[in-house]
C-alpha cells in the first residue's frame, strides 16, 4: 500500500514535470515585441522555418528517448523481489549500433542542406540595396543614410517592402544588432565593417536590442526599427533632411536653445540650424552623441530605453536630462547639474525639433 | 637510496610501468606536445598580424636582420649537437665528456640569448620598434620573447646538471635520467625556433 | 597504514611526517586526501557560485528591476559563470579523477604524487586570488577618449549592492576589447586574467600526471580495452586540457600584456583584432565544454550498468564515442561566433561540423539506454541522478542541434535560449553526473552510505527546480530575453516566465541544502556500508571502505573488463549473470587481504614543496598587477624567490624517502590505524 502510494508520487511528479515543460512550449504570451515567433519580413520567416523544421525533429528525437526512460522505468524497474531473475548479460549488438549511428547522421545530413542554403542566402545585401550605415556606441545605434545624407539615432527607419542593407561598424566595443522580427543578429566590430539585410514585408515598428555585452548599460541599448510605406518614407526623408529652425530672442524654445549651447551639450550633440553659422557640427569620427536636429521626430531616446512604459515622454525626458547616469548607468553624457526650469526650457527647444 | 637493502620483497608505489617508457620521460613528451599548441597559437597571431597591412610604425619584418638571427639560428642547432654529445658521452659513462658537453650547451644556449637580447635592443633602440608600436610588432615580441624565457629556463636547467656533474663521482643514473629529460625539453625548444625562424624570419614579406 | 619510514632526512626543511591534523593534509601527497581537499573547494565554490546566481535571479524576477546595480549585477553574472566553470565543475572533475583513477586503474597512488599536490594547491591559490578581486580588485567606467568619463565609479546607478561591482566584470568570455584596458580599467579584470592563468596551470599540470598515470600504473592485465569508461573518459579530458590550456594562456598573456604592457593586441585604436580573442578564446573554450562534461559522461557509464546489472552496452562504442568527441571538439569552435561576421563558408562549415558531434554525442545516450534496457533496475539515488542525467542532456543535446543550425542560431544566439541549453548540458548534465557519483562514491570515502531518503527528496527538489529554473528560459529566449541583461522592459511580456524561473533557482537551492545536510549527517550517522554495498563491477570495489591508504593490499592482476564482477557472478546458458557459489568467500578474502597487506607498502612521503611552490605563484601575480610599484616589483621578486626555494628543495628530496627493514609492529598498526 505504502509502495504504491509512493509510486503514485512518483508518477504524479513525473506526469507534473512533463506537463510543465510542455506548456512552456504551448502557451503564447501576448504581446512580445522582441518575439522570433513573429517574423515580419523574408528573412526572419525564413529563420524561423528552419528554427520549427529541426523544432519538430528535435520533439520526435525527445519524445523517442524520455518514452524508453519512462518505459524502462516502470518494465525494468527492480521490485525487490528476491526471486526475480538477474538479467542477461548483454554487451552490445551491432546492427543496433550501425543503426543508431547511421540514422542520426542521415537526419542531420537531411538538416544540414537548408541549412547551408539559407546560410548563403540569407548572408550579405544584395548590391542595389538601399545602405543604412549602423555605428555601435556604448550605449546607442547610429543610423546614417549616406545616400540621404541624414543622421538619426535610436529608431531606424526604412521603406517598408524593400530590402535594406545595414552596413555596420562599431566605435568602440563590440556591439550586436538584433531585430528580432526582421532578421538574426550581427556583430558591430570596431575596425572592421558586417552587413545584415533587413527587410519588412508591412509597415510597422519592431523592437530591437543589442545583444552582445557591451558594457555596464549593455541592456538599456536598445532599438526601433519603424518600416513605412515608400511614399511616407520619402517624406520622412525629406523632413529629416531639412535644418532645424534657429530660435530667436523672445520665442518659448530660445531659453533652451541658450541652456544647450552654454551648458556644454554642444560639445557631443549636433544641430543643423537654418542659419549655418549657428549650426553645431560634430565630426562623426569623434566621440558624439546623436544629431538632435530632429530630435523629437523619434519617438524614444536615451538608446532607446526611455520613455518607460506608463511613462509621459516629457516626464522621461526629464528624468534623462536631471541625471543620465543614473538613468543609464555608466552614460557618457554627464549630470551637467540642470536646474529645473533649465530642464524645462531644454524640453521646450528640443521638442521643437521635429 | 641504492644502499639500502631490503630483506623482504617491499612494495612501491611506482612499480610497473605499462608502457615501458619511464614516468618522467612519458611525462616530459607529453608535456612538450602541450607546448607546441602555446608556440603554435603564438605564431599563428604573429602570421595574422604581419600578413595584415595598413598598421602605423615599423613592421617587424621590415627589420630582420636575416645574417644576424642566421648566425644565432646556427648556434643554437649546435647546441642540440652537444647535448647529444653529452648524452652520448654519460651513456658511455665518460663524466669527463659530459661535463664539457653540458657547458658547451648551457654557453651556446646562452650565446644564442645574448643575440636575443642585442636584437631586441637594436629594433628598440635603433629602429624605433616597440612591444606598442602595432599588433604584429607586440605579436613578435611575444612570441620571440616566451622563446628566449623557454631557452633561459633551459640554460639554467643545464647550468644545474652541470654543477651537480662536477660533484664527486659525477652523474649518477638518476642524473642521467634528468640530463635525458632536459635534452629533451632542449631539442624541443631547438626545433620550435627552427619553425619560427623559417616561418616569422624567412618568409616574412614585409607589407605593403 | 603505511609503513613509517626512518626520520626523514632534513634538505631545506625538515620533511614532514604527520599522518593526522592540519599538517597531514598541508603537506600530504596521497591522490585520495587530494581529491577529497579538490571536492571541498569545488563544493564551496559551488555554493558561492550559487548564491551569485541567486541574486541574479532575483534581480531578473521583476522588469525594470532596481535591486542591484548594473555594476553589481555585471560583475556577478561574471562570476558566476567563471566560478561555475573554473572553481567548480572543474575542480569537483579533479576530485573525482585524483580520488578515482588510481583505485580504477589498480594503482598505489598517481605517476607523480607531489605533482599531485602541487596541481592542488595551484588550484586552491587560484581560486583565493581570483576572489581576492572582492577585496583589493577595482572596477571603474571608461573614460571617452575626450576625457569625458563615464562620471560614475563602477556603475553606481540606481539598485543597492553596488560593493559586488569592485570585480570582473567583462563577462567569463572576457570579449575584447569591453573587457581590455581602456573599456574596463580598474584591476578587475586583471585579477581575472591572472587568476584563470594560475587555474589554467594547475589543469596543465593534472593533465600530464593523469596521462602519464594511466598509460603507465595500470595493474597487470588492465589492458586499455578493459578500464572502466570513467578513466577513458578522464584520458580524454586529460588531452583536452593537454592541447587547449596553451591555446588560452597564450590568450591570457595577451590580454594581460594589453592591460599592464601597452601591447595592442586586441585593441582596434591601434589595428588590434577583437575577433581574434574570440577565436583563441572559443579554441580553448569549446573543447572546455567536453572537459566539463565528459567526467559526468564517465561517472554515468559507471552508474548505469551497476544498478541495471548489466554491463555497459556497446563498451568500446562508448569509448570511441567519447574520444570523437574530444576530437571533433576541437574543430566547432567558431559555432560560438556565427554572428560575427565570419563568411558564410566558416559559418555553413563550423555548422556542418557542429551537427556531427551529435553524432557520437547520440551512440552514448542511445548505448546508456540499452545498458539500462531488460536490466534489473535498482532505483538508488545515484541510478535516479544517472538517469536524470540522460534525460535533461539529452534536451540540451537537441537544443545544441537548433543552434547547429546556423540561421536559426543567428535568432537564439546571446539569448536566454542559450543559458537554457548551457545549463541543460552543465547543469542537467554535469552536476548532475557529479551527484550521481557522490552519491555512488560516498561509502568508499567514508565506509558510510548516505541516506537515501534525504538522497531522494534532493533528487526530486533538483530536478522540478531544474526544469522549473531553465525550461522556461527556452521560451524566454525565443521570445526576445537577450543574455547578460541587467534590466528589460515590461512592455517585452518576459516578467511572468523570469518569476518563474527564479521560484526554480530557490527551489534548486533548497535541494543543495538538503544534500548537504545528508552528506554531513550521513558522514557521522550513517548505515556502516560494508564491504561492496553496491555489488559492483569495477576495481576500486574490491578493496575495503573506506580505502585503505595504500589502497591495495596486493596489486592486483586484471583479466577481463569489468573484473570485480567477474570474481562474483557466472552466467548461464541463457546468458543470465549466477552469483558464483563462493563469491562470498571471495570477497571475505578481498576484504581480509586489502586490511592486512602481506607485505610492506612504502608510499611516497609528505612533501612541503608543493605548497610552498604554489604559494609563489599568486605572490607574483599580484606583483604584476600593481608592477607599478616597488612593492609590486617586491611581491614578483618575493614570489619568485618562494618558487624557486620550492624547486631546490623539491629537487633535493626523493618521492620515497628510504626505508630500513619492515618492521614488525607492521599488523599492529593495521589493527589500531585507519
Amino acid at each position: 500500500m505504502a509502495r504504491s502510494r509512493h509510486r503514485l508520487s512518483r508518477l504524479t511528479a513525473l506526469v507534473g514535470t512533463t506537463a510543465f515543460l510542455a506548456s512552456c512550449s504551448l502557451i503564447e504570451i501576448q504581446d512580445a515585441p522582441m518575439t522570433t515567433f513573429e517574423p515580419a519580413g523574408p528573412n526572419a520567416e525564413r529563420l524561423d522555418g528552419l528554427f520549427w523544421m529541426v523544432f519538430w525533429i528535435a520533439t520526435v528525437v525527445f519524445v523517442l528517448v524520455i518514452g524508453a526512460i519512462v518505459v524502462m522505468l516502470f518494465v525494468f524497474r527492480d521490485r525487490g523481489k528476491n526471486d526475480a531473475e538477474e538479467p542477461k548479460q548483454i554487451h552490445g549488438h551491432t546492427r543496433l549500433e550501425v543503426a543508431w549511428t547511421v540514422i542520426p547522421a542521415l537526419i542531420l545530413a537531411a538538416i544540414s542542406v537548408p541549412t547551408v542554403s539559407a546560410v548563403f542566402e540569407l548572408t550579405g545585401c544584395d548590391s542595389d540595396s538601399m545602405k543604412v550605415e549602423v555605428v555601435g556606441h556604448q550605449w546607442w545605434f547610429e543610423y546614417h543614410y549616406p545616400a540621404q545624407g541624414i543622421d538619426t539615432a535610436n529608431v531606424m527607419v526604412i521603406p517598408a517592402g524593400q530590402e535594406i542593407c545595414a552596413v555596420m561598424t562599431s566605435d568602440d566595443v563590440l556591439h550586436n544588432f538584433w531585430i528580432p522580427a526582421l532578421h538574426g543578429k550581427r556583430y558591430l566590430v570596431p575596425g572592421q565593417v558586417t552587413l545584415l539585410r533587413l527587410e519588412s514585408y508591412e509597415p510597422g515598428e519592431f523592437w530591437g536590442q543589442c545583444a552582445e555585452f557591451c558594457g555596464l548599460s549593455h541592456s538599456l541599448m536598445r532599438a526601433r526599427v519603424l518600416a513605412m510605406e515608400p511614399s511616407d518614407f520619402e517624406a520622412w526623408v525629406a523632413d529629416q533632411q531639412k535644418p532645424a529652425a534657429l530660435p530667436v530672442e523672445g520665442m518659448p524654445e530660445y531659453d533652451g536653445y541658450q541652456v544647450f549651447t552654454n551648458k556644454g551639450c554642444i560639445q557631443c550633440h549636433t544641430v543643423r540650424f537654418d542659419d549655418d553659422s549657428a549650426s553645431n557640427i560634430i565630426q562623426r569620427e569623434d566621440f558624439n552623441g546623436p544629431d538632435l536636429t530632429h530630435f523629437a521626430s523619434r519617438t524614444v531616446f536615451a538608446g532607446a530605453s526611455l520613455p518607460e512604459e506608463g511613462e509621459s515622454y516629457d516626464a522621461a525626458l526629464k528624468k534623462w536630462l536631471a541625471d543620465p547616469p543614473n538613468v543609464k548607468p555608466g552614460s557618457f553624457m554627464p549630470n551637467l547639474a540642470l536646474t529645473e526650469q533649465e530642464i524645462d526650457d531644454l524640453i521646450v527647444w528640443l521638442g521643437s525639433n521635429k | 637510496m641504492s644502499d639500502v637493502v631490503h630483506e623482504t620483497p617491499v612494495a612501491h608505489h611506482d612499480e610497473h610501468e605499462s608502457t615501458g617508457i619511464g614516468n618522467r620521460k612519458l611525462g616530459m613528451w607529453v608535456f612538450l606536445s602541450s607546448e607546441f599548441m602555446f608556440f603554435g597559437a603564438l605564431i599563428a597571431t604573429y602570421l595574422l598580424y604581419s600578413n595584415r597591412g595598413g598598421f602605423e610604425g615599423t613592421y617587424p619584418s621590415e627589420i630582420y636582420d636575416i645574417p644576424f638571427t642566421s648566425v644565432s639560428s646556427f648556434v643554437l642547432l649546435m647546441s642540440s649537437l652537444t647535448m647529444v654529445l653529452a648524452h652520448n658521452a654519460l651513456s658511455k659513462g665518460d663524466q669527463n665528456g659530459t661535463r664539457t658537453w653540458l657547458f658547451a650547451t648551457a654557453a651556446l644556449g646562452a650565446v644564442f640569448l645574448g643575440g636575443q637580447v642585442f636584437e631586441f635592443t637594436e629594433f628598440i633602440v635603433q629602429s624605433d620598434m616597440t612591444l606598442s608600436t602595432n599588433p604584429a610588432a607586440s605579436a613578435f615580441y611575444l612570441l620571440t620573447g616566451f622563446h628566449g624565457t623557454h631557452v633561459a629556463v633551459g640554460v639554467i636547467m643545464l647550468l644545474s646538471l652541470w654543477g651537480i656533474s662536477r660533484r664527486k663521482g659525477g652523474l649518477s643514473e638518476e642524473h642521467g635520467m634528468n640530463l635525458e629529460l632536459v635534452g629533451l625539453y632542449w631539442h624541443f625548444v631547438d626545433i620550435i625556433w627552427i619553425v619560427i625562424f623559417t616561418v616569422v624570419y624567412l618568409l616574412s614579406v614585409p607589407s605593403a | 597504514m603505511t609503513v613509517t619510514a626512518e626520520r626523514p632526512r632534513t634538505t631545506i626543511f625538515k620533511r614532514p611526517s604527520s599522518a593526522y591534523g592540519i599538517w597531514s593534509w598541508l603537506t600530504t601527497v596521497d591522490h585520495k586526501k587530494i581529491g577529497i581537499m579538490y571536492g571541498y573547494a569545488a563544493f564551496s565554490f559551488f555554493i558561492i557560485g550559487g548564491l551569485e546566481a541567486l541574486l541574479l535571479r532575483v534581480q531578473l524576477a521583476q522588469a525594470n528591476a532596481e535591486f542591484l546595480t548594473a555594476g553589481a549585477y555585471n560583475a556577478l553574472f561574471t562570476m558566476h559563470a567563471t566560478t561555475m566553470i573554473f572553481l567548480f565543475i572543474m575542480p569537483a572533475s579533479a576530485a573525482f579523477m585524483n580520488y578515482l583513477i588510481p583505485l580504477m586503474i589498480g594503482a598505489r597512488d598517481v605517476a607523480f604524487p607531489r605533482l599531485n599536490a602541487l596541481s592542488w594547491w595551484i588550484f586552491f591559490f587560484g581560486g583565493i586570488f581570483l576572489y581576492s578581486t572582492f577585496v583589493f580588485g577595482t572596477s571603474v567606467a571608461p573614460v571617452g577618449p575626450d576625457g569625458i568619463s563615464g562620471n560614475l565609479a563602477a556603475g553606481g546607478g540606481p539598485g543597492s549592492f553596488n560593493w559586488l561591482a569592485a570585480s570582473p566584470d567583462g563577462g567569463w568570455f572576457a570579449y575584447q576589447p569591453n573587457a581590455g584596458p581602456f573599456y574596463s580599467p580598474g584591476t578587475a579584470m586583471d585579477y581575472w586574467a591572472l587568476g584563470l592563468q594560475i587555474i589554467g596551470l594547475a589543469s596543465l599540470v593534472s593533465a600530464v600526471n593523469f596521462i602519464v598515470t594511466i598509460f603507465n600504473m595500470r595493474a597487470k592485465g588492465m589492458r586499455l580495452l578493459r578500464m572502466p569508461v570513467f578513466v577513458w573518459m578522464s584520458t580524454v579530458v586529460a588531452f583536452l586540457l593537454l592541447f587547449s590550456i596553451p591555446i588560452i594562456a597564450v590568450a591570457l598573456f595577451m590580454v594581460t600584456f594589453d592591460r599592464q604592457f601597452g601591447t595592442l593586441f586586441f585593441a582596434p585604436v591601434g589595428g588590434g583584432d577583437p575577433i581574434l580573442w574570440q577565436h583563441l578564446f572559443w579554441l580553448f573554450g569549446h573543447p572546455e565544454v567536453y572537459i566539463l562534461i565528459l567526467p559526468a559522461m564517465g561517472i554515468v557509464s559507471e552508474v548505469l550498468p551497476v544498478f541495471s546489472r548489466k554491463p555497459l552496452f556497446g563498451y568500446s562504442a562508448v569509448v570511441f564515442a567519447g574520444a570523437a568527441i574530444g576530437f571533433l571538439g576541437f574543430g566547432v569552435w567558431a559555432h560560438h561566433m556565427l554572428a560575427s561576421g565570419i563568411t558564410p563558408v566558416a559559418q555553413a562549415a563550423f555548422g556542418l561540423a557542429t551537427m556531427t558531434i551529435a553524432i557520437p554525442t547520440g551512440i552514448k545516450i542511445f548505448n546508456w539506454l540499452g545498458t539500462m534496457w531488460g536490466g534489473r533496475l535498482r532505483m538508488t539515488t545515484p541510478m535516479l541522478f544517472a538517469v536524470g542525467f540522460i534525460a535533461m542532456f539529452t534536451i540540451g543535446g537537441l537544443s545544441g542541434v537548433t543552434h547547429a543550425v546556423v540561421p536559426s542560431d543567428w535568432q537564439q544566439t546571446d539569448t536566454y535560449y542559450i543559458v537554457a541549453h548551457l545549463h541543460y548540458v552543465l547543469f542537467g548534465g554535469s552536476v548532475f553526473g557529479l551527484f550521481a557519483g557522490l552519491y555512488y562514491w560516498f561509502p568508499k570515502l567514508t565506509g558510510k552510505m548516505m541516506n537515501s531518503k534525504l538522497g531522494k527528496t534532493h533528487f526530486w527538489l533538483m530536478f522540478i527546480g531544474f526544469n522549473i529554473t531553465f525550461a522556461p528560459m527556452h521560451w524566454l529566449g525565443l521570445q526576445g530575453m537577450v543574455r547578460r541583461t541587467w534590466k528589460y522592459a515590461p512592455e517585452t511580456g518576459l516578467e511572468p516566465w523570469n518569476v518563474v524561473v527564479t521560484i526554480g533557482a530557490f527551489i534548486i537551492a533548497l535541494s543543495v541544502a538538503v544534500f548537504m545536510y545528508n552528506w554531513f549527517h550521513s558522514r557521522r550517522h550513517g548505515v556502516d556500508s560494508g564491504f561492496d554495498p553496491w555489488d559492483a563491477r569495477t576495481l576500486e570495489w574490491a578493496i575495503p571502505n573506506p580505502t585503505p591508504e595504500y589502497n591495495f593490499g596486493v596489486s592486483p592482476v586484471i583479466s577481463k573488463l569489468d573484473h570485480f564482477w567477474h570474481l562474483k557472478y557466472d552466467q548461464d546458458d541463457e546468458g543470465r549473470a549466477v552469483r558464483k557459489d563462493d563469491a562470498d568467500q571471495i570477497i571475505a578474502e578481498l576484504e581480509h587481504v586489502g586490511l592486512n597487506p602481506p607485505e610492506p607498502i612504502h608510499l611516497p612521503n609528505p612533501s612541503y614543496f608543493p605548497l610552498l611552490m604554489a604559494a609563489g605563484f599568486p605572490l607574483m601575480f599580484y606583483g604584476i598587477i600593481y608592477h607599478t610599484t616597488a612593492w609590486g616589483k617586491a611581491l614578483i621578486v618575493i614570489g619568485a624567490m618562494v618558487a624557486l626555494t620550492a624547486v631546490i628543495g623539491w629537487a633535493m628530496e626523493p618521492v620515497e624517502e628510504p626505508h630500513d627493514e619492515p618492521s614488525e609492529e607492521r599488523a599492529e598498526e593495521v589493527e589500531a590505524g585507519v
